[in-house]
């Protein structure tokens, strides 16, 4: 029955989308209105199916009556699941929040709904073409959120951001089309069984490669990261907020899908080249990015580099092809989403009060901010993984898998990461709690510092007072990146978003119920 | 070689426009010239698709009611060519809106100088 709820779950906010446009005709600010309608709708249809998928198994939905291998294929499966489900909570979270943050113009939200949209697109197709074009249309809505605030620096990034992110999306093309030459089909099912037995052929091997490099660029793993902090933190904080919990993540998925769907644990089996070196391509990830991550002063981009560090984690789940590691990534995958997205917020939250952007910024902001810092708190130490947290059961997961596997040289690298990590949320913890009450930051602001009480008007003179180019951004605000105004309702989101990640650190049956099933498909 | 280029020229052709864009993405310090590097690494992608859709003598696949008259071309990698050439155009629409932005901003598409203004 709930299969023709699938088309739906993409088509609901790609026609929303169009919606926020035509108001502009007679109203502005109304946008917000038509994205929440849609994103309510969204968040019920991926609450059945995900329930559908959680009694039943796999939901299949053939578009057009065109069986496989000639149509294309929507699936919801063990594997997708969390990841819908994570698009649609994560959507209606930063929404909440950009309810007051802003932007508030109709046009931002036309590009969300159509990057939630593609988002949905990349997580329920069964078809290795159709999956370029939503990932095309989440490139597309990504670029045009990152330079939302109409800034200069934001626009550069953007830019950037989009010749490495189509150069990606075609190498993936280029893999498809490989894959397509050796088999006729693009049936993600239908390909893993016409590959099965010319694993080692050339052409197959080429396919492999040009799609996981492709991928890569899209989900940022080092050395091919170099968009993503440029497009995170010169990002307006909402849409970071958005950006960095889903669309590196639903890229990373995409990975996985590939790797456990289309070539199948056969391929690697026959081919221990191919899983040695994505290994190591995550290993070097996971290392370059804690490290990258852990000299950063900007918050934003100590974040950002973070991403590319447990993006490296994720993607080293899916190679190691054992049941654990792949729980784990999948657990890792969703509980990075959720980790990121309240740690942005978080940040924007800190901007617009206090204009605090870097981590020196942070100092003594604990006992100004004690909500939201106690959130970032507690989000950052989820992201070292300490128990009981959905960061300590991906890592841990990983880690099993691993040694299970044989793979002890990930499973120190993991531990190397964690370490990284503590070095990085513990210098920002330091700051936040334990920095000295005489110490001023920046002697420009000194005064300012123990006389706000985080209102508007002090938060905005202490932006205007930090912020070394208060006129480059050409904003009317002088950090056109912040939000407009803090609300308790922003502040509850990030709560939430805190509350959530440590909740699911009890919630391995679930994850370990959708993925049973997928899995006894894949390691039968 | 020469057998190569004499059967395989398309494929050879691919492989050629796609090193072109790469470095001319990479080289050019134009972000105009970027974006037309950008352009030619697709083109090289529709090019190995078509190429590879080759048939010696196939007919477009309109199959009369009795069946034969083959031999016919595949109609799925054009179709793919299309859907890509659309999502190609609606990209540089995007990357050259992202442009006159930055030129606007600061009055140069020339990345070397651009690095040096946005760090003041």
């Amino acid at each position: 029955m709930t299969d023709g709820l699938l088309p739906l779950l993409v088509a609901v906010p790609v026609l929303a989308a169009v919606v926020p446009p035509l108001l502009s005709l007679r109203t502005t600010g109304t946008g917000w209105y038509v994205a929440a309608v849609a994103c309510a709708v969204e968040a019920a249809l991926a609450a059945l199916v995900v329930r559908s998928v959680f009694l039943g198994g796999a939901v299949r939905h053939v578009v057009g009556g065109y069986e496989r291998p000639y149509g294309i294929e929507l699936v919801v499966d063990g594997l997708s699941a969390p990841v819908v489900a994570l698009v649609a909570v994560v959507s209606l979270g930063v929404l909440a929040f950009a309810y007051t943050a802003g932007p508030r113009r109709n046009s931002f939200y036309s590009a969300y709904l159509l990057l939630v949209g593609g988002l949905m697109g990349v997580s329920v197709t069964g078809d290795l073409f159709n999956m370029f074009v939503f990932l095309e249309i989440t490139g597309l809505a990504t670029y045009a959120l990152v330079a939302a605030d109409r800034s200069g620096r934001s626009a550069v990034a953007a830019l950037k951001y989009l010749i490495l992110g189509t150069t990606g999306a075609s190498l993936f093309l280029i893999g498809v089309g490989y894959a397509f030459v050796e088999t006729g089909t693009l049936n993600m099912v239908d390909l893993s069984e016409r590959l099965a037995g010319s694993y080692g052929d050339r052409a197959v091997l080429a396919s492999f490669g040009f799609i996981l490099v492709g991928l890569g660029l899209k989900t940022a793993v080092f050395p091919l990261h170099t968009w993503q902090p440029d497009a995170y933190s010169y990002a307006p904080d909402t849409v970071t907020t958005f950006i960095s919990a889903l669309v590196s993540t639903v890229a990373a998925y995409a990975i996985g899908r590939i790797v456990l769907t289309v070539f199948t644990p056969a391929f690697f089996e026959a081919v221990p080249a191919a899983r040695a070196a994505v290994l190591a391509f995550a290993a070097v990830s996971i290392l370059a990015g804690s490290a990258l991550a852990a000299v950063q002063t900007d918050i934003k981009r100590m974040l950002a580099y973070s991403s590319v560090s447990q993006f490296g984690l994720v993607i080293a789940g899916f190679a190691l092809v054992t049941p654990d590691a792949v729980l784990g990534a999948v657990v890792h995958l969703v509980g990075h989403g959720l980790m990121k997205g309240g740690l942005f917020a978080a940040a924007g939250v800190m901007a617009a009060r206090h204009g605090a952007r870097t981590v020196g910024d942070y100092a003594r902001l604990g006992y100004r901010s004690p909500v939201v810092a106690g959130a970032v708190g507690i989000l950052g130490v989820v992201l070292v993984g300490i128990p009981p947290s959905v960061g300590f059961l991906g890592k841990w997961y990983i880690a099993v898998g691993a040694v299970r596997a044989g793979a002890w040289p990930i499973a120190v690298v993991v531990f190397l990461s964690t370490l990284l990590t503590l070095s990085y949320v513990a210098r920002l913890l330091e700051r936040l709690y334990f920095a000295g009450p005489t110490e001023p930051t920046d002697p420009a602001v000194g005064a300012g510092t123990d006389a706000g009480t985080g209102t508007g008007a002090d938060a905005d003179a202490e932006v205007g007072a930090r912020d070394p180019d208060p006129v480059a951004d050409g904003g009317a605000r002088a950090d056109s990146r912040a939000p407009a105004a803090v609300s308790t309702g922003m502040v509850a989101v990030i709560v939430a978003a805190a509350v959530v990640v440590v909740a699911l650190g009890f919630a391995a049956a679930p994850f370990e119920a959708f993925l049973e099933r997928f899995l006894g498909g894949v390691f039968a | 070689m020469i057998d190569l280029l004499a059967s395989r020229w398309a494929y050879v052709a691919f492989v050629v426009l796609m090193i072109v864009g790469l470095y001319m993405m990479i080289a050019s310090p134009n972000l105009v010239k970027k974006i037309i590097g950008l352009n030619v690494f697709q083109s090289a992608v529709f090019l190995f698709f078509v190429a590879a859709a080759y048939v010696a003598g196939g007919a477009p696949p309109v199959v009369p009611s009795d069946g034969g008259g083959g031999p016919y071309a595949s109609p799925l990698p054009h179709v793919i060519v299309l859907t890509a050439i659309v999502v190609g155009v609606s990209l540089t629409a995007v990357a050259l809106a992202l442009v006159v932005r930055i030129h606007e901003e600061y009055g140069t598409v020339d990345e070397a100088v651009l690095e040096e203004v946005a760090d003041d």
